[in-house]
């Protein structure tokens, strides 16, 4: 078979939105997919941004924490999680209560507003 | 002494002497870091005792407490993107690996219904604290089927306070059997390469049989495979109990 490595966030990874958005909530018959990552390669990692498919609809999303393990001291969850975001990288919903790691903290000018509705840093 | 029967008197069996064994005591007392003892290899020795020395200076400066899988430990960090430049983790140790200075050990816990696993590097010096809240051991040395438990096995309350500890001697062992979630698990825990106690396993007997195809007994007598790290230890304890002294 020609499975690949165990990488990050790659096209067609299922992911799991986060916030509280009512996008990402509604429950649909199939789970959102990445269809694109906006990076030189196409492996997502924190703080990338990638393209959804959700309930027929494409929407931008931010990478908020993956299942591959990275460097030591970065933490490692459970599941691919994301955060909905618009074009210009506002966040659709207003509140993010699973958590985060603090690397996010380090772009603030791009993610301040997503960092502002996180409640727990990790 | 004189019998009433002038037959001589009934054999008495001595008392039995008490040993009271204090080297063994004091042997199992001491303990060694695993990643202290150097791999199985061709690599030269003086690698590995620069080594060491370096790891005692470091914890000279910094007190790394003794603990095992399974414990639950609290660790804060040096961040300087977190508010007040210093973030604490709370969790149950996994697993323990690296040896020398680069040994890590991984903490997992569950907060608000989201699996975090974060792997600390013993000897960094961004590590500002490491507190043991439990003591406690557990049937395995690995927990990493924790991964494929129900989360309940897997939480700690961030806010919990060092449990006393009781005595200066025997850590008690929780053998506790983990429910796992259903199948598909992350690695296939019920096969006797990994060698688990510490799981309820509820598959039906044909599959646990079937599982038993992967055994190699022939393991355990592989005379090659052997590491008999009683000597290095010996060597060991006798060099940190000079280099501590200093």
């Amino acid at each position: 078979s020609i499975t690949g490595a165990c990488r990050a966030i790659q096209k067609l990874t299922r992911v799991r939105v986060v916030d509280n958005s009512a996008l990402g909530n509604t429950p649909y018959h199939r789970p959102p997919k990445c269809i694109h990552v906006y990076n030189k390669t196409g492996v997502g990692k924190v703080g990338d941004k990638i393209l959804l498919a959700i309930k027929g609809e494409k929407k931008k999303a931010l990478i908020v924490g993956h299942k591959m393990p990275g460097p030591t001291m970065m933490p490692r969850f459970d599941s691919n999680n994301v955060v909905l975001i618009e074009d210009n990288g506002n966040p659709i919903g207003t509140r993010i209560r699973t958590p985060i790691p603090y690397t996010l903290r380090r772009r603030e000018g791009e993610f301040s507003k997503v960092l502002a509705i996180a409640r727990n840093f990790v | 002494r004189v019998s009433s029967d002038g037959k001589p008197p009934k054999f008495q069996p001595p008392p039995k002497p008490v040993i009271i064994d204090r080297k063994t005591k004091k042997e199992e007392s001491r303990f060694l870091s695993p990643e202290f003892i150097p791999p199985r290899g061709r690599k030269d020795p003086l690698k590995y005792y620069i080594e060491r020395k370096d790891m005692i200076q470091r914890r000279k400066v910094f007190n790394i407490p003794e603990f095992y899988v399974g414990h639950i430990l609290a660790v804060t960090t040096a961040n300087p993107l977190a508010s007040d430049k210093s973030s604490r983790f709370v969790g149950i140790c996994i697993q323990r690996g690296g040896t020398g200075l680069g040994a890590t050990f991984v903490l997992r816990n569950v907060i608000e219904d989201q699996g975090v696993e974060i792997c600390y590097e013993l000897y960094s010096p961004r590590i500002q604290a490491i507190e043991v809240l439990k003591l406690e051991k557990r049937l395995d040395e690995n927990l990493m089927y924790l991964r494929d438990a129900l989360p309940e096995y897997s939480t700690v309350d961030v806010n919990m306070k060092p449990v006393p500890r009781m005595d200066h001697e025997e850590i008690p062992v929780n053998k506790v059997q983990v429910r796992m979630k259903p199948k598909p698990w992350s690695k296939r825990w019920e096969r006797p390469k990994y060698n688990i106690k510490g799981i309820k396993f509820e598959l039906p007997e044909h599959k646990m049989q079937a599982a038993q195809k992967w055994s190699q007994p022939w393991l355990e007598f592989d005379m090659l495979r052997e590491y008999d790290t009683s000597k290095i230890e010996e060597k060991i304890r006798k060099e940190l109990s000079e280099e501590l002294e200093k």
